[in-house]
């Protein structure tokens, strides 16, 4: 503790001199917060090519016929725009970027437990993302099969393959590598009197998520590395004319990304619950049960995976048992929007950008979920299974859920990150521009698949034109709103004012912190003695 | 708090901490491992008589010898703990390249088991394998798959005691600071528990 006594001022995270200058100071530094910003800034890029991606396949579907691609084009893009959003942003999204940043600040820790290996995950991401991004350039073609890569199709068509496949599996282990890194952090480094019940809820939500990334990737990791193998030496595991049963890759492929789904929303939760309290200068209301729901929907999300294969061929005992657990895994998430909801009953609240946000969330959110319930159901199910009704719903929940709890973050936590404000009435501007065309663009998609348009085809027939228009026209618009989101935030990180420490007036430990903070988190390690919402 | 007290002495050393991120990261191994274990429950399930005959064309004893081997280089590396607590340097060199060969001797017959099959014309794409029946394709691809993976992880285990090895001779490990030894020794028994799974599925059950 001696050493950090030095002169005051002392200088933040983004001045420090270390061993290294310009750009290694950032790529080898193993200091938490560095490796936090990397991670943004790597996601900031292949967000913007994904999201180019998508609204290209949205002007395609702005009429019948071949518009602006073709076939094949659209098919690579819709693998691509889905390898790139799930496997390099919203999988590791919000830990990577916001967990690495606050997890420790937020338990009073000077680093995570282990910063070198932090440092490495970084990097084992840089190398994933490379190498399946390499899939569109090198070889026989960008690879067609959709993110799932389903067997039998996967080993048999032609396109480039491996290395998206490749890609994916090395990009498990950089989720691997961060979820082992956050539980023995959160096990050994809370400050003195942070007990476990007086740990703040994106923490909490990071402990739960960083259990399913070290339990379930493994199994994707491994059913990739299968595909990987049947492509290369022709081991039968999948082909059924080797003996394989293509069945069985979906199950297995699904074990891990249904829990992957969780990996997505339950730090998004988290997020939500720590900008609702601080705007509604309230302490959250049941935070036993947000805790409690967090470990039951990791817990309970393991055993829905079947619910992806309805039509697929189970036998009526699992279809069913499918069904209901999937029921039951809403409930915990329900408990939540209560929880949040009941917190703002009565509250002064505070309508700030990111308040708005997370107000957002909770509208997207809820539309996401309800539709999943109607998924959920057998009957229901056989006649949405691939349709744009699934598009639909989960980019409500992907996107609506993950990406406004994202954009909330980024807007709650922008001042603690760079020192600076950003312009609130353009930022406000922007969520409503944003806000309007995200629901543009995805509520007509509900009704094209209860109307039976099916989900991956360039092409539809003349019945479905309405609804296709004014969802492109939504598309648009909702890229316009993340346009201006994003400048305003990039320009504000440069000439924003100066910032405070406490902009909000939040009560977590990160905003007893400098802003941006220093090197080493505290001058001294915090002793808590009070609950993490205390606002009475 | 105990625990903080502790992680705040001489720069961040904190052994409890290391040893449950080695912990975590045998369960996230487990599950790999998992996977494949599934897979071939599932085959075994559906061709009971096409893996029953094929499993008799494995060598028991080079299995036996193998699994022999690697209960005593698990066995040396948990000598090599003790003896680093008595300060005994030399001797945790010695049981620590004991380990080492052992593994080696293990990795060289499952080089001679491995081509013993290939000469055979058993591996995965070969004509003689495509005109056997599906079970057996099966077979003997997680047969090689799972024991290819193994073997994997024996390299990667090897070169893990190796590096420490090189550690205790430069005493970066000592008496009262050889966690990393302890990891090491943990990741091998696993790749040991591991084999312990695998000798049984392939070699006894027929």
């Amino acid at each position: 503790m001696t050493e950090t006594m030095k002169q005051a001022p002392t200088p933040s995270f983004l001045e420090y001199q270390g061993r290294f200058k310009g750009i290694f100071a950032w790529i080898f530094s193993t200091d938490h917060k560095r490796i936090g910003l990397l991670y943004l800034y790597s996601m900031l890029v292949f967000f913007s090519i994904a999201a180019t991606l998508g609204l290209m396949m949205k002007l395609e579907l702005i009429a019948p016929g071949r518009t602006i691609m073709g076939a094949q084009t659209y098919n690579s893009f819709f693998t691509l725009h889905g390898i790139t959003m799930i496997f390099l942003i919203v999988v590791p999204g919000l830990p990577a970027v916001f967990g690495n940043f606050f997890l420790p600040i937020m338990i009073g820790a000077k680093d995570v437990a282990f910063p070198k290996l932090n440092l490495f995950s970084w990097w084992i991401y840089i190398a994933g993302a490379f190498i399946a991004l390499s899939s569109q350039f090198l070889g026989d073609g960008a690879p067609d099969t959709g993110w799932t890569f389903y067997a039998p199709y996967s080993f048999r068509t032609g396109t480039n393959m491996l290395p998206a496949v490749t890609g994916a599996f090395v990009l498990g282990f950089s989720s691997i590598v961060t979820g082992l890194n956050f539980i023995v952090t959160i096990h050994r480094l809370r400050a003195p009197g942070m007990k476990w019940m007086k740990m703040p809820l994106f923490p909490w939500a990071l402990y739960g998520t960083a259990w399913i990334q070290v339990l379930a990737t493994p199994i994707v990791g491994i059913t990739l590395l299968m595909v990987v193998l049947e492509r290369t030496l022709q081991i039968g595991f999948f082909d059924p004319s080797l003996g394989g049963d293509p069945i069985l890759y979906q199950h297995l492929f699904w074990i891990y990304s249904h829990p992957a789904v969780y990996i997505m929303i339950l730090p998004a939760m988290g997020v939500i619950s720590e900008i609702i309290p601080t705007f509604a200068r309230k302490t959250i209301f049941g935070y036993t049960a947000i805790v409690v729901s967090t470990l039951a929907i990791a817990f309970v999300g393991y055993f829905v995976w079947g619910h992806h294969m309805f039509t697929s061929g189970m036998s009526g005992v699992a279809l069913y048992t499918f069904s209901i657990l999937t029921f039951l895994v809403a409930i915990p998430s329900a408990i939540k929007i209560f929880n949040w909801v009941a917190t703002l009953h009565k509250a002064s609240i505070d309508l700030q950008t990111p308040f708005l946000w997370a107000f957002c969330f909770l509208f997207v959110f809820m539309i996401g979920g309800l539709s999943g319930m109607v998924l959920g159901a057998l009957s229901a199910n056989v006649h949405l299974h691939d349709t744009a009704f699934v598009v639909a719903h989960f980019h409500y929940i992907v996107f609506g859920g993950t990406g406004f709890a994202f954009f909330g973050a980024l807007h709650y936590w922008f001042p603690k990150m760079f020192g600076r404000m950003y312009d609130k009435s353009w930022a406000n501007i922007g969520l409503a521009i944003f806000f309007t065309g995200f629901n543009t663009l995805y509520l007509p998609m509900f009704y094209l698949g209860i109307t039976g348009m099916p989900r991956r085809y360039y092409d539809y027939v003349e019945r479905f034109h309405g609804p296709n228009i004014v969802s492109s026209m939504g598309a648009m618009l909702m890229i316009t709103g993340l346009i201006i989101v994003i400048t305003n935030l990039v320009r504000s990180a440069r000439h924003g004012a100066k910032a405070e420490k406490d902009p909000w007036k939040g009560k977590t430990l990160e905003w007893t912190v400098d802003s941006p903070p220093s090197l080493e988190n505290f001058e001294e390690i915090p002793i808590v003695t009070q609950d993490p919402y205390d606002y009475e | 708090m105990i625990m903080n007290d502790h992680t705040q002495i001489d720069e961040h050393r904190d052994d409890e901490g290391a040893k449950t991120g080695m912990w975590i990261f045998i369960f996230t191994e487990l599950l790999l491992f998992g996977g494949l274990f599934i897979v071939y429950s599932v085959y075994r399930y559906l061709n009971p008589m096409a893996f029953h005959m094929a499993a008799e064309e494995l060598d028991i004893f080079i299995g036996t010898a193998n699994t022999v081997i690697l209960l005593v280089s698990s066995m040396t590396i948990a000598m090599a703990i003790t003896s680093i607590q008595l300060k005994r340097k030399r001797l945790t060199l010695i049981l620590m390249g004991i380990t080492v060969l052992l593994a080696l001797l293990f990795l060289v017959n499952k080089y001679f088991e491995w081509t013993g099959k290939i000469s055979h014309g058993i591996f995965p794409g070969s004509e003689i394998l495509h005109q056997s029946s599906q079970g057996e394709i099966l077979f003997f691809g997680l047969y090689y798959a799972m024991t290819g993976l193994h073997a994997l992880h024996i390299i990667v285990g090897v070169t893990f005691i190796g590096y420490v090895m090189w550690l205790v001779k430069t005493d970066d490990v000592k008496y009262d600071d050889y966690v990393i030894l302890e990891n090491s020794a943990l990741y091998w028994h696993l790749v040991d528990l591991i084999w312990i799974f695998l000798f049984p599925l392939f070699y006894l059950i027929t």
